[in-house]
């Protein structure tokens, strides 16, 4: 198996790691898109909670959710030791830098815009996640009202501002990621790399407007 | 002359590769905006020399006509400066205003050291071709020209990803100094060939290996290195070197 530990440990390797694990991460935001999307019936929160109920006793979920926290660190970890070594390929830097003559920035600042939705999902998940986890554990997730929560933490408009930010950063990091993860896999060809492209941001931009409705709505009581 | 130029430079000036290097105010008086940006190097040259206080200015040049790829400046932010597709000899000073003031750089990566001023050590690259940028076999005569049928498309490819001089561009331009876009031209120039296959695997995994060990950083897809390229080498080449890789690691004996 050598070879395979060769493979992985090669800068393509890591690279390789880095496309499949956000493209994994992206599938997860379409649901988590969707199913959060059900807020928008405004029915009180009904279907909503129906849908996050099934989502946090569904046994094949429960499964899933490991396997994301997997893609998840080893998305931020793999990232960190990339850019580590980055960081020692260019010793002296230069007096004069003019990235912007050769590439858009967000594509330059993925690390920044990662740390930020880092800290963002750190702030999020203790919001929500940590209490459903102790619904499930002590069982009474059956009488759970995650909509009450989202309710509750909408209120307050620093948490707003969070969440904004938080969608800006994952519109930024998606525009460039998502392209990115296709070449990286070798997928570049004149027949469908615009249309790559040009998904891609359609896809970053809508998923970040769509997750930004949700708290201003909240907040603003659009949605009772 | 009328519609000369005054030019403020602030060059890099290193003794050699163990000592502290600064940025130096140099001023160059009545340029000729048809000068090219070496020949500018070459009067400042010849005002130091003759001056006798401060050493000539080192740099590497040779053709001086856009193909030797020896003519490394990183200028004022950019390699090669703000043309696109061009090196900094075929730079020429009409892209410049009067009084313009112009940083000249080094190529910064670990990969390439500074040897002196503005000269660095690329010799990273022809190792990284030394492991199998090549064909082993002896190519003798020129055969027949339908002998070996290669399709067109194909031979364009191939002779775009040749275009590559070596210059190093991408390295400086890549803000991971990552030399992906050199090693994915010289895999597919031979990739995209029958002339290639043979030794097809056992090229790309150790030219990876080479680019690896000598200290380049990895391609984060910004594409500034593609539009930096003075050869215009094309960022569909990257992905080419991916697939021959992963290629080349799961189907192969190779590796």
């Amino acid at each position: 198996m050598n070879w395979i530990t060769k493979m992985f440990s090669s800068s393509l390797g890591q690279k390789l790691i880095m496309a499949i694990t956000g493209l994994f991460l992206i599938t997860f935001l379409i649901v988590h898109c969707t199913l959060n999307s059900l807020i928008f019936l405004n029915d009180g929160g009904v279907t909503f909670n129906a849908g996050a109920q099934f989502m946090a006793t569904n046994p094949l979920i429960r499964i899933v959710e490991v396997v994301l926290f997997i893609g998840l660190i080893l998305h931020v970890v793999k990232a960190l030791l990339i850019t580590l070594n980055n960081n020692k390929s260019r010793p002296v830097k230069y007096a004069a830098y003019d990235g912007k003559a050769n590439s858009k920035w967000y594509s330059r600042s993925m690390g920044i815009l990662g740390s930020l939705l880092l800290i963002f999902l750190v702030i999020h998940l203790s919001h929500f996640w940590i209490g459903t986890k102790a619904a499930q554990l002590n069982g009474t997730i059956l009488s759970h009202n995650t909509y009450l929560e989202l309710k509750e933490v909408f209120e307050s408009p620093i948490n707003v501002l969070i969440y904004l930010l938080g969608v800006i950063s994952l519109g930024y990091h998606l525009m460039h990621g998502f392209q990115s993860a296709f070449q990286t896999l070798g997928i570049n060809h004149k027949k469908y790399t615009p249309f790559i492209k040009s998904f891609g941001n359609v896809f970053s931009i809508l998923i970040s407007f769509i997750f930004a409705m949700m708290p201003i709505a909240m907040h603003f009581d659009i949605i009772k | 002359m009328s519609g000369n130029m005054n030019i403020n430079l602030k060059v890099w000036r290193q003794k050699n590769g163990k000592s502290q290097g600064k940025l130096v105010d140099y001023k160059v008086e009545n340029v000729s905006p048809d000068m090219s940006f070496l020949e500018m190097f070459d009067v400042l040259n010849d005002r130091l020399i003759n001056e006798g206080k401060d050493e000539p200015i080192a740099f590497d040049h040779d053709c001086r006509e856009g193909i030797c790829g020896s003519c490394s400046m990183y200028i004022n932010g950019r390699p090669h400066g703000p043309n696109q597709g061009v090196t900094t000899c075929q730079l020429h000073m009409r892209s410049f205003k009067d009084n313009d003031t112009i940083v000249v750089e080094p190529w910064r990566s670990a990969a390439f050291p500074v040897i002196k001023d503005l000269a660095t050590n690329r010799s990273a690259f022809d190792r990284i071709i030394a492991s199998g940028g090549f064909i082993s076999i002896n190519t003798g005569n020129a055969q027949d020209a339908n002998s070996l049928p290669i399709p067109k498309g194909d031979a364009d490819d191939s002779f775009a990803a040749a275009a590559c001089i070596g210059c190093g561009a991408c390295v400086a331009a890549c803000k991971n100094s990552s030399a992906m876009l050199f090693v994915s031209a010289k895999v597919s120039q031979l990739a995209l060939l029958p002339q290639g296959a043979p030794e097809r695997a056992t090229r790309v995994i150790n030219m990876v290996a080479q680019m690896d060990a000598e200290g380049f950083g990895s391609c984060t897809n910004t594409g500034a290195c593609e539009a930096e390229c003075p050869k215009q080498i094309s960022l569909t080449n990257i992905a080419r070197l991916n697939r021959e890789y992963y290629k080349a690691t799961l189907f192969s004996n190779e590796g």
